[in-house]
């Protein structure tokens, strides 16, 4: 059984020392689209953890009956079964969030967060451990994500989770909201924020000059 | 891992073994599921047919509502009469959609009179009938739908008793480019229709007019940027259901008073 240290790390680590958004570049597509309000992106990042978490815990489960030939395709199916499972329990009791996500919560499956939690840690690694890793980085994901949605929703739109926050110019009050904050790209410049942000903080992120 | 890991006879059984446990989860989660998301796809609708008629609120109960006010009515497009059931669905089941594209209950439509480039048209629709407070008549939604840029775009039209003027118009779903043609579904676009009229003024021709050069007030709307196909879309949309091969003739009825909710 692996140590309290050890667990502890590998659940906490993804979240700043080792984020798969921020420092491993990863799933950055998602975290594009559902940033523009918070309800999504509290959603989008609960669907997420929840597949990561369970895919790793069932591919380290099956880890040492997996055919090297066929294992990519072995845990796409677990990956892509759970992502369905997911889909459907959304639109069974989240409707108009899952039509806000529509194929978002399907490119899950694509997302390179979870394939490669799947490949680089579950396939080595005990289910408790693989199960916890999971975890973290669905954690490291909802961090950037909710840090971006909450940028674009409070300054695009003046409100968090559709209250209204700040009084808006359009209705009589006094804040003009940005515009290019609920468009997708401006989600780039504030992971851009994000990560620089962090580097400065942690410098041993910082890629050595080639 | 171990070297029998890699023999055809388990890598045979470790495939078929996943794929059946998974197809057992998946299933199971879809069936289960289907009657939630049954209604919540009909919650869904009566949402969208409140949207289009501007009666729905953030704090809107739409259950209430609906149920209130909302007289939802089957009628044949070729008899113009009301009909109670269709293919054994009564009106709140039925799918005009669906059954466009069913023998029996739809009509394929010639390409030389398929200006919406939708294929096929139902025999019989659904028509949401709203009445006021004082059980007066306020208005009627009607499903529209056309192809636009990538798909067919599914709307609902809302128009005032006098079946010209309209009241709200709601694509609700629809394959468009986001931030161009998809922007059918910005409110301040949609805002823009209210009060058009259809129709010229004697109820002849359709009028209205999706362009870039807005001269009449009553029936121009001012095109999407950057989305002429879809706004074509749109137009052609309107020139299909407002001809007498679609709604014309049901309208006319319901003007004149001849159909109404008795």
């Amino acid at each position: 059984m692996a140590s309290a240290k050890e667990m502890k790390e590998v659940l906490f680590g993804p979240i700043f020392a080792n984020n798969p958004i921020a420092l491993q570049i990863l799933g950055i597509c998602s975290a594009l689209a559902v940033t523009s309000k918070m309800e999504n992106t509290v959603v989008m990042c609960l669907a997420l953890t929840f597949v990561t978490a369970f895919s790793n815990l069932f591919i380290s489960i099956i880890r040492n009956h997996i055919p090297s030939s066929v294992r990519i395709i072995v845990q796409m199916t677990i990956i892509a079964s759970l992502v369905i499972v997911v889909d459907e329990i959304l639109r069974a009791y989240a409707y108009s969030i899952a039509k806000e996500l529509s194929v978002f919560v399907g490119l899950i499956i694509t997302n390179c967060i979870v394939m490669g939690r799947a490949e680089a840690y579950a396939m080595k690694s005990t289910p408790g451990l693989s199960f916890l890793d999971g975890i973290g980085n669905g954690l490291g994901y909802s961090v950037v994500l909710l840090t971006v949605g909450f940028i674009r929703e409070l300054f695009g739109s003046g409100s968090l989770f559709g209250y209204q926050i700040l009084a808006l110019a359009s209705e009589g009050g006094w804040y003009q909201p940005i515009g290019l904050l609920v468009l997708p790209p401006s989600a780039f410049f504030i992971i851009g924020g994000f990560i620089w942000v962090l580097r400065t903080f942690r410098t041993e992120q910082v890629e050595p000059k080639e | 891992m171990s070297k029998k890991n890699e023999s055809l006879g388990k890598t045979l059984f470790v495939v078929v073994a996943l794929c059946l446990v998974c197809s057992i989860i998946v299933a199971g989660a879809a069936v289960g599921l289907k009657p939630l998301q049954v209604k919540n796809a009909a919650l869904d609708m009566q949402r969208n047919v409140l949207d289009a008629a501007g009666l729905l609120e953030p704090t809107t109960d739409v259950v209430a509502v609906f149920n209130d006010r909302v007289d939802t009515r089957l009628v044949n497009l070729n008899t113009l009469e009301f009909v109670e059931e269709v293919d054994g669905k009564n009106p709140t089941d039925y799918d005009p959609i669906a059954s466009a594209k069913k023998a029996g209950l739809g009509t394929k439509l010639e390409k030389s009179n398929d200006v919406a480039g939708i294929g096929s048209r139902e025999n019989v629709t659904k028509v949401y009938f709203i009445n006021n407070a004082q059980d007066e008549l306020e208005t009627v939604v009607l499903f529209i739908r056309g192809y636009g840029l990538w798909g067919t775009m599914f709307g609902l039209l809302a128009l005032e008793p006098d079946m010209n003027t309209i009241r709200g118009i709601n694509f609700y779903q629809h394959s468009e480019t986001p931030g161009l043609g998809g922007e059918i579904q910005n409110p301040q676009w949609v805002a823009s229709w209210q009060g058009k009229e259809v129709y010229g003024d004697e109820m002849e021709t359709v009028k209205i007019d999706v362009t870039k050069n807005v001269t009449s007030e009553a029936h121009d709307v001012d095109a999407l940027s950057g989305a002429t196909l879809t706004s074509n879309g749109v137009e052609n949309t309107f020139q299909y259901w407002f001809s007498d091969a679609a709604y014309g003739p049901l309208l006319e009825k319901i003007r004149k008073g001849e159909l109404n909710n008795g």
